[in-house]
């Protein structure tokens, strides 16, 4: 072993020559476009690993499809009453069970952080010389992309609830899934940045999930509600985008304004009807009011 | 080997300004000490990497090495003292440092689900290589550890030390000044072992790098221009493999006899010697062996059933001062509960 290293050029040996055939390498200093290239190959490690990894895409509709067609159709004959003509329970309840359609998958897309932290990827990332914010925001993209588009496959579904397609319809709900995903990525980011096992996050994530989705308003009108579950449901920010997800869908229905305003009551506190912009609103800011508390947990060194 | 510290100054270190010993400091740290609540795991070492040096740090699991490569490579704040590192402070200039060092951990670090190229371009993107010169250099890497024809396989049919290479590509290419190698081959098969150091001792000859390296197995430390022996958190010795061994000055002799208690008792009483029983046999140092052995059996009560004589090693140097060998220091309990609390606190 000793001869390999005294047969090794050394410093200004015969080595230098041989060094012109390095390729020259000047990493430039931090800039923008530095971080946007990190961005971009953070959203598209998200992009790639969901391509590749069917198993997940296909059991993620699961449970929306169960809760779609199973719960919808055997509930029908018992709410079914109260629909006007032409509208199943199933419309009633699709914009919140597409609503579930992209919660597990926008969350466990940052279970990934928690698994790279375990495999030891994110060393790989975190001593890069790029911001955190970027690799923070990238991940964010990422998941919040995967989910929507786990929603539009949903989506697809639409027709076997009596929801029409509608182009003005089918947008206004991407746009809605997006900024939905994205706020459920970021949270799931903000959780994985503190927690380190990953079985404690499935845990977590399993015990928040059916909460939210349960008081979102999902399955039933906000409307008429005891006091308690009124409370609980406008403290659930899911909430605050199921019920523009069902207007949009209602607003496209062929109904009485009395129906509508009977299961598309939209959101009040103590009588005031939140507006939509500031519903959709409310639900934008905590996802980046989420995602920068994760940057500055990322940004914290032993 | 011996002679490279004492070069003066190169072509390089010329070029690149040099400082009063000819030869310029990559990495110069100064009192460095790092503290996790009760435990100090580094307890104030100073040390020196010239350019183009092999510099290894030797010590048993739980010595400090790997709190001090995280500190070196911006993952870890010291407690106190000071690291530069490729001419950055490694705690105020974060990624100044990082754009000039190539890491390969202990544990890998690879997207096992992305195939080799997909991880070098992830790799390549995050660190802001040039666009142009991703493809070539990409190949240029791959090439060196013998990977290019597998580029587009998934790192998880990859075996130990195929990803091992990889992860040693990864870190090239964004040809850094420093490369760190964390323990680089622990955990492979010797066959494997012996490939990694080829390729890391193939490509001094190739690019223009400083190899900072840790590790606990002896033999390895051999493949450097210098090394530093750490123990407790401290730097015990520090200085090329050859003058370390030349500094013992004794040989270790090795007997196996019929009796071993006897013959321990007999050395102590006729040459005044201190053996202990090591590896099976009576072990002890002394200077000249060879010219010991013809007086050893020409008056020793106990029968010697074979005799061996060895010039000092590694281990001998380790052990002269530390007074433990390598293995005994890990296996003691103290020191694995220093590791456990340090890879707890670590985990980030």
């Amino acid at each position: 072993m000793t001869t390999d290293v005294a047969a090794t050029p050394g410093t200004g040996g015969p080595g230098t020559g041989m060094l012109a055939d390095q390729i020259r390498v000047a990493v430039p200093d931090r800039g923008i476009r530095h971080d946007l290239r990190a961005v971009s190959i953070v959203w598209r490690r998200e992009l790639i690993r969901f391509r590749t990894d069917r198993l997940r895409a296909i059991t993620a509709l699961i449970q929306p499809i169960l809760f779609l067609f199973v719960l919808g159709t055997g509930l029908s004959s018992l709410a079914g009453a109260g629909m006007p003509p032409g509208v199943s329970f199933k419309t009633f309840i699709y914009p919140g069970v597409l609503a579930m359609s992209v919660l597990f998958t926008a969350i466990f897309s940052a279970a990934s952080i928690v698994w790279d932290r375990e495999f030891g990827f994110l060393r790989e990332i975190l001593v890069a010389p790029v911001s955190r914010a970027s690799i923070v925001i990238g991940k964010c993209l990422g998941g919040a992309t995967i989910a929507t588009f786990q929603g539009i496959v949903f989506l697809i579904l639409a027709g076997f609830a009596d929801v029409p397609y509608n182009p003005v319809l089918i947008l206004t709900l991407i746009g809605e899934l997006l900024l939905l995903s994205f706020t459920l990525t970021a949270f799931g980011v903000m959780m994985a940045a503190r927690i380190k096992q990953f079985q404690a996050f499935m845990a977590l994530t399993q015990m928040l999930v059916m909460p939210l989705f349960f008081l979102s308003g999902a399955l039933y009108p906000l409307s008429g509600l005891p006091a308690w579950l009124s409370v609980l449901t406008r403290i659930d920010p899911l909430t605050y985008i199921v019920g523009p997800m069902r207007h949009a869908v209602f607003s496209h229905l062929s109904i009485s304004p009395l129906f509508r305003q009977h299961l598309a009551p939209g959101i009040t506190w103590g009588g005031w009807l939140v507006p939509l912009w500031l519903s959709v609103g409310i639900v934008a800011i905590m996802g980046l009011a989420m995602m920068a508390v994760a940057i500055a947990e990322f940004r914290k060194t032993e | 080997m011996a002679s490279r510290t004492g070069t003066g100054p190169g072509p390089l270190a010329s070029m690149a300004g040099g400082e009063p010993g000819g030869r310029p400091a990559v990495i110069s740290v100064a009192g460095l000490t790092k503290r996790y609540g009760e435990i100090e795991a580094v307890r104030g070492i100073d040390f020196e990497v010239a350019r183009g040096e092999t510099f290894g740090f030797l010590g048993p699991n739980g010595a400090g090495k790997t709190t001090t490569i995280k500190i070196l490579c911006t993952l870890a704040n010291a407690t106190s003292g000071t690291a530069i590192v490729a001419g950055h402070d490694a705690a105020s200039e974060r990624d100044a440092v990082r754009r000039d060092i190539g890491l390969v951990f202990q544990d890998t670090t690879l997207d096992t689900y992305l195939t080799a190229e997909q991880n070098l371009r992830f790799h390549a993107e995050l660190y802001g290589v040039p666009k142009a010169a991703v493809a070539p250099r990409m190949r240029q890497v791959l090439d060196m550890v013998d990977l290019w024809d597998r580029k587009d396989s998934l790192v998880s049919t990859f075996s130990g030390g195929m990803r091992r290479r990889l992860e040693i590509a990864r870190g090239l290419l964004h040809a850094p000044r420093v490369l760190f190698l964390d323990e680089p081959t622990v955990g492979l098969d010797p066959q494997t072992r012996s490939s990694i150091w080829r390729y890391i001792n193939e490509l001094k000859g190739r690019e223009d790098i400083t190899i900072f390296l840790t590790t606990h197995y002896m033999d390895e430390a051999e493949n450097c221009d210098r090394i530093a022996i750490i123990d407790h958190g401290q730097i015990v010795a520090i200085d090329t493999p050859e003058a370390l061994k030349a500094g013992i000055g004794e040989d270790r002799v090795q007997i196996q006899t019929a009796d071993d208690a006897a013959a321990i008792a007999a050395l102590a009483e006729t040459f005044g010697i201190e053996a202990a029983l090591r590896d099976g046999a009576v072990t002890f140092s002394v200077a000249a062996g060879e010219q010991f052995v013809p007086r050893l059996f020409a008056g020793f009560p106990v029968p010697i059933k074979s005799v061996s004589v060895s010039r000092p090693s590694l281990d001998d140097v380790f052990m002269s001062y530390t007074g433990t060998t390598i293995r005994d220091a890990e296996a003691s309990g103290s020191d694995a509960m220093r590791q456990m609390a340090a890879r707890f606190r670590g985990g980030r």
